[in-house]
């Protein structure tokens, strides 16, 4: 039986391999109870900081870790960025910081493999790097070094989740909670990003404008009389009281048409413009008001997300 | 190469597969578990009483469910097929390594399936946890067959598909389980 067993050298190596760069990411990969019955993933990212999904932690106090070894510990959060879909905590439990490869040379058809901990035991996937380009903004305008998109299959535990190169190297953070549920992503260098804002001021800072808005298609002699190409616009549906974009004059049902002038007629190129870079300086809005064209200047606000 | 030692392995773990019809139930998967024509199968592939066993080779034996428990989704039909090639089995297996599954999904016959281990057994507060998961595609009509090591050892029997992901029974769990049946025999 075992005689005519196959004899499989190079796909017993991969095996190996496979299992080996799993047990090396776990020893940096924890679970984390912040939300109702099953728990998210966390990975230690540095001493003393663990990074988790933004969409898995549901409360903010008494968050615990169950570590590696099967241990639990407390850990607070640090500042959370919805944008881009990472909360940072903080932990006293002594963990070993993952190993970290760069995301920034990946390619497409690398084999990868999702290491979470979605309670004690350590679960894997595998698949490859399906597609990978530039930067992006998600739909909530956070900014994202690499678009890195995987096939592989989600389960519990997916999003907070490390990648994992067969080396064993953690090349970033996966999240299906960025653009619908696709399996996504996030560079280690991202995740610094965020990691060190949070850690130098407490939270994630935007710039901000007091509005909500929502796209409109602008009537056809309107687009025509002023030149507006794209026939979209912003139409302000709230106001916050007091905030930058009242302050500046911004009215109820003005439509916003140009923003440095650039056309702008989608709520994520609005957010793009309002990164913390943005704060205290002047934003240039074109508006259109009672079918006339206004320009507006608004000094960026600051909002902190996370900690308050 | 990688593609000839899967194809390799795919075909040593089809002759420890059979094909189990059981009364009206569609057909499922079994292993061989012994020389001697002794095949376990999950219970919800084989109905007590009389069941059909086909080999790798086609040919087709009259099977006995000798010992059935649901709540293990265990069973163990005796055949009269002597000097088969058995599965060896083996245990320990560590997440992310590859796992390769064959049995008949959708009604095809030893179709082969490769994944990695997504989690081993544990101690836990769900019958669930104390199974062998994988991140590898089954279907129904993969039930009862094996999924084996790179080596051809053989981890568990497929059992169930939750939320996509596929559960087997461990080979220390059937070894309990045959261990039970040799004792309740011999009593």
């Amino acid at each position: 039986m075992t005689s005519s067993s196959p004899a499989a050298g190079v796909l017993s190596a991969l095996s190996d391999d496979l299992s080996g760069a799993v047990a090396q990411a776990a020893r940096s990969v924890v679970a984390v109870h912040a939300r109702r019955r099953i728990p998210s993933s966390g990975i230690a990212w540095r001493p003393g900081i663990i990074v988790a999904s933004n969409g898995t932690i549901s409360r903010e106090e008494e968050i615990t870790l169950t570590l590696p070894d099967g241990a639990s510990a407390a850990a607070t959060l640090a500042g959370r960025d919805a944008t881009t879909d990472i909360a940072v905590l903080r932990t006293d439990a002594e963990l070993r910081a993952v190993d970290r490869g760069d995301a920034a040379t990946l390619l497409a058809g690398k084999l990868v493999l999702a290491v979470a901990r979605p309670g004690t035991s350590v679960t894997a996937s595998m698949g490859v790097v399906s597609a990978v380009d530039g930067e992006w903004r998600t739909w909530h305008g956070g900014r994202i070094d690499r678009f890195i998109r995987l096939d592989i299959s989600i389960y519990d535990g997916y999003s907070g989740s490390a990648l994992v190169e067969a080396g064993g190297r953690v090349l970033g953070m996966n999240s299906s909670r960025l653009a619908r549920s696709l399996a996504l992503a996030i560079p280690g260098s991202t995740i610094d990003r965020v990691v060190d804002q949070v850690v130098a001021t407490g939270g994630v800072t935007r710039g901000y404008l007091g509005i909500a808005s929502q796209p409109v298609r602008l009537p056809e002699a309107l687009r025509r009389t002023h030149n507006l190409g794209a026939g979209l616009g912003l139409v302000v549906v709230a106001l916050e009281p007091d905030g930058p974009a009242e302050q500046a004059g911004v009215m109820l049902g003005d439509i916003l048409v140009g923003l440095d002038g650039k056309p702008v007629g989608d709520p994520i190129e609005l957010l793009a413009a309002l990164g913390p870079e943005r704060v205290g300086r002047a934003l240039e809005l074109r508006v259109l008001r009672g079918g006339q064209l206004v320009g507006v200047s608004i000094t960026v606000g600051r909002r902190s997300e996370g900690r308050r | 190469m990688l593609d000839d030692e899967v194809a390799g392995l795919a075909e040593w773990l089809r002759r420890v597969t059979v094909v189990v019809r059981s009364g009206r139930h569609s057909a499922g998967a079994g292993v061989v578990w012994r020389r001697d024509g002794l095949i376990v199968t999950n219970a919800h592939v084989a109905a007590s009483g009389p069941v059909e066993v086909r080999l790798a080779d086609s040919r087709v034996f009259p099977g006995r469910v000798v010992r059935r428990d649901e709540s293990r989704d265990l069973a163990v039909i005796a055949t009269n097929a002597r000097g088969l090639a058995a599965a060896e089995p083996a245990d320990g297996a560590r997440p992310g390594q590859l796992v390769v599954a064959v049995g008949h999904p959708l009604g095809l016959a030893h179709a082969v399936a490769l994944g990695v281990v997504h989690a081993v057994p544990a101690a836990g507060p769900s019958p669930l946890d104390r199974l062998l998961r994988m991140d590898l595609r089954l279907a129904p009509g993969n039930s009862g067959g094996p999924v084996a090591d790179t080596a051809g050892r053989v981890l568990g029997v497929s059992t169930l598909i939750v939320n996509g992901l596929a559960h087997a029974i461990p080979s220390a769990a059937i070894a309990r389980f045959l261990g039970e049946a040799d004792t309740h025999r011999a009593a």
